[in-house]
């Protein structure tokens, strides 16, 4: 099983460089997984790349990452994109770094559904401001909470105080 | 038992028999009912109506945790609504970034904490995957046995609390009797009812019982009845079919864009076990099936988690008389503690126990992700090593994240009182929910 897994991943790293080969910085073959690292501005080409052609039909999570403790990153934050291709059961992941002071990133709510919630959940940990976003607001913090809870310059003993309720009408109207 | 295989057919409604009378198939639906016509003539356009706003949560009895849904109704019917979550944010992620791997199985467990185990296991088995070892055979079929009893267990709560919130109490604390058996294994096995942090990175906290084995077969005698008690209640029971059948009805592709895993899929009709396709812990050497429904509506998830508990069933039986010899734990004084015995009268093995217990397991800087199949969908494990004893970051992938994330697209268009219906269906909980 292990081999054929990286089969799958030989062959698709290679149509991936052959089609989007300037677009993919590093491919990533650490622990027997596939990751690619790819420049913010070509994100959503890569992912809707995999979702349409690759047949990547689940997005199984968005995982923002704050890299400023670790011994080397090419930039403070990063984006991680967990997909999965239900029909030939292959798993790649798309690695984004995020400049500290743009973070923008063009959201993958058009192409999977389940990213409504999962770059919601990135948003309020990390600070990313996903373009094109139908509700960017926060979701398991509370909307007065300030301040972006994972990175690690947020101290883990600090709490804040918001008691009023949140009007839900933006996530009605949605 | 062993040879039994559930016929499936008793299970699940064929295509296209089960069809209710309103879909949320198509999420757009057209809410414009203007034509109905009452019995002396009057429609609703001759009506001055108004939206009525209400919220259901953020206690409820029928939410199964903490979580608010504001909805705007129209008569009965939802015709918007609104879903807010992280009443039970405890800030887990960050929690762990300041904690040992080994200290992190205690927040697993508070995770999805109908089935603990599970979390336990499937937290060990990334960071494991990270360490480059593999649990000893025992090891792996004592994790097998108890994945399975867990997720009979955890399937007996969100059927049985499914039921109880469409109105029948009796088939919960038929469940129950059963649950309560498996309970005393495990409390017997763990110490603990709830909360078990059974295992450890290399291998298990602890060796089996000498009764384990007794005790297991005990438990399960009465699970099969349990099964037969409640289908028999449900089956065929008038106001459980028209409370479920066509209530919540989502196809695979849209289920599976909006991140779906588990029986939850599997009630879509899409056939996809992480235990069948990519196996971990020899699952490839049972023999069970996976059951499917056919419409993915209530009715289908209900039955394809007693299904499921019938085929975790076959797997215990088979795993149970099979468990190996030998050592529970990996032999590597690196990750795991030595014997009692050494760290009292050895040198070596006291500095190896303090060095251990302070610094923690070391596994080399990488990331990874790895998964498992829980019960109610892939329970994955996002880990950051930066070769501390300290985990960099870890981001768990909640199954229920994403079957919550759909709860606004299920219940616009259905009635108030599916709301509860769906929601159980679900199996929303909220600890691994808002973590």
């Amino acid at each position: 099983m292990a081999n054929s897994e990286q089969q799958k991943h030989d062959s698709l790293a290679e149509r991936v460089s052959a089609r989007l080969g300037a677009r993919v910085l590093e491919t990533d073959r650490s622990y027997g997984d596939l990751v690619f690292v790819v420049e913010k501005a070509a994100v959503h080409e890569v992912l809707s790349y995999l979702k349409n052609d690759e047949k990547f039909d689940l997005l199984l999570d968005v995982a923002g990452v704050d890299c400023v403790k670790l011994p080397e990153y090419r930039e403070r934050f990063e984006l991680e994109y967990i997909l999965y291709a239900t029909g030939v059961d292959h798993r790649v992941r798309v690695r984004v770094p995020v400049p500290e002071f743009a973070l923008d990133v063009p959201t993958a709510t058009d192409l999977w559904r389940a990213a409504n919630w999962a770059e919601r959940e990135a948003h309020e940990m990390f600070g990313f401001v996903f373009t094109g976003h139908p509700c960017l607001k926060r979701l398991l913090t509370h909307q007065q909470f300030e301040g972006h809870p994972l990175r690690k310059d947020y101290p883990v003993m600090q709490g804040q105080w918001c008691a009023t309720t949140s009007s839900l009408e933006e996530e009605l109207e949605e | 038992m062993t040879d039994k295989k559930p016929n499936l057919d008793d299970f699940v409604p064929k295509a296209g028999e089960a069809k209710g009378p309103y879909s949320a198939g198509d999420f757009s639906a057209d809410l414009d009912y203007s034509g109905d016509t009452a019995a002396d003539g009057t429609t609703l356009d001759d009506i001055d109506t108004q939206p009525m706003y209400i919220n259901i949560g953020p206690t409820h009895p029928a939410t199964h945790g903490t979580f608010r849904v504001y909805c705007k109704l129209d008569g009965e019917r939802i015709k918007k609504a609104a879903v807010d979550i992280g009443y039970l944010h405890r800030g887990f992620e960050k929690i762990v970034e300041h904690r040992k791997y080994n200290q992190v199985i205690p927040y697993t467990d508070r995770l999805n904490y109908c089935s603990g185990l599970v979390n336990n296991i499937g937290f060990c088995k990334a960071v494991e995957r990270m360490l480059g070892i593999e649990v000893p055979e025992r090891t792996q079929v004592i994790r097998v046995i108890l994945m399975e009893i867990q997720r009979i267990m955890d399937h007996m709560i969100c059927v049985g609390a499914n039921i109880v919130d469409i109105g029948a109490l009796t088939n919960f604390w038929y469940f129950f009797n059963a649950r309560e058996k498996l309970n005393d294994v495990l409390e017997a096995l763990t110490g603990a009812r709830l909360t078990y942090s059974y295992t450890r990175v290399g291998g298990l906290a602890w060796d089996l019982p000498e009764d384990f084995r007794e005790r297991v077969k005990a438990a399960l005698e009465g699970i099969p009845k349990a099964i037969r008690d409640v289908t028999g209640l449900i089956k065929k029971n008038r106001i459980f079919l028209d409370r479920s059948r066509g209530v919540g009805v989502i196809d695979a592709e849209k289920a599976l864009s909006f991140g779906w895993t588990g029986p939850c899929l599997r009630a879509t009709g899409y056939p996809m076990d992480l235990r069948k396709v990519r196996p971990y812990y020899h699952y490839d050497q049972f023999s069970f099936d996976v059951p499917i429904g056919a419409n993915g509506d209530v009715y289908d998830r209900v039955f394809v988690r007693i299904a499921e508990m019938e085929e975790s069933l076959r797997i215990i039986y088979q795993a149970i008389d099979n468990v190996p010899g030998g050592p529970i734990n990996v032999d590597n004084k690196d990750i795991v503690l030595p014997a009692k015995d050494e760290v009292h009268n050895t040198m070596e093995g006291l500095i190896n126990h303090f060095k251990l217990v302070i610094e923690g397991v070391k596994p080399p800087p990488g990331r990874i992700y790895d998964s498992i199949e829980a019960p109610n969908g892939e329970l994955g494990f996002y880990i950051i090593s930066d070769g501390t004893g300290q985990p960099y970051r870890i981001k768990v992938r909640p199954p229920c994240f994403y079957l919550m994330n759909t709860l606004k697209y299920l219940i616009e268009g259905a009635m108030v009182a599916d709301i509860v219906a769906i929601l159980a269906g679900l199996n929303i909980i909220a600890g691994e929910l808002d973590r």
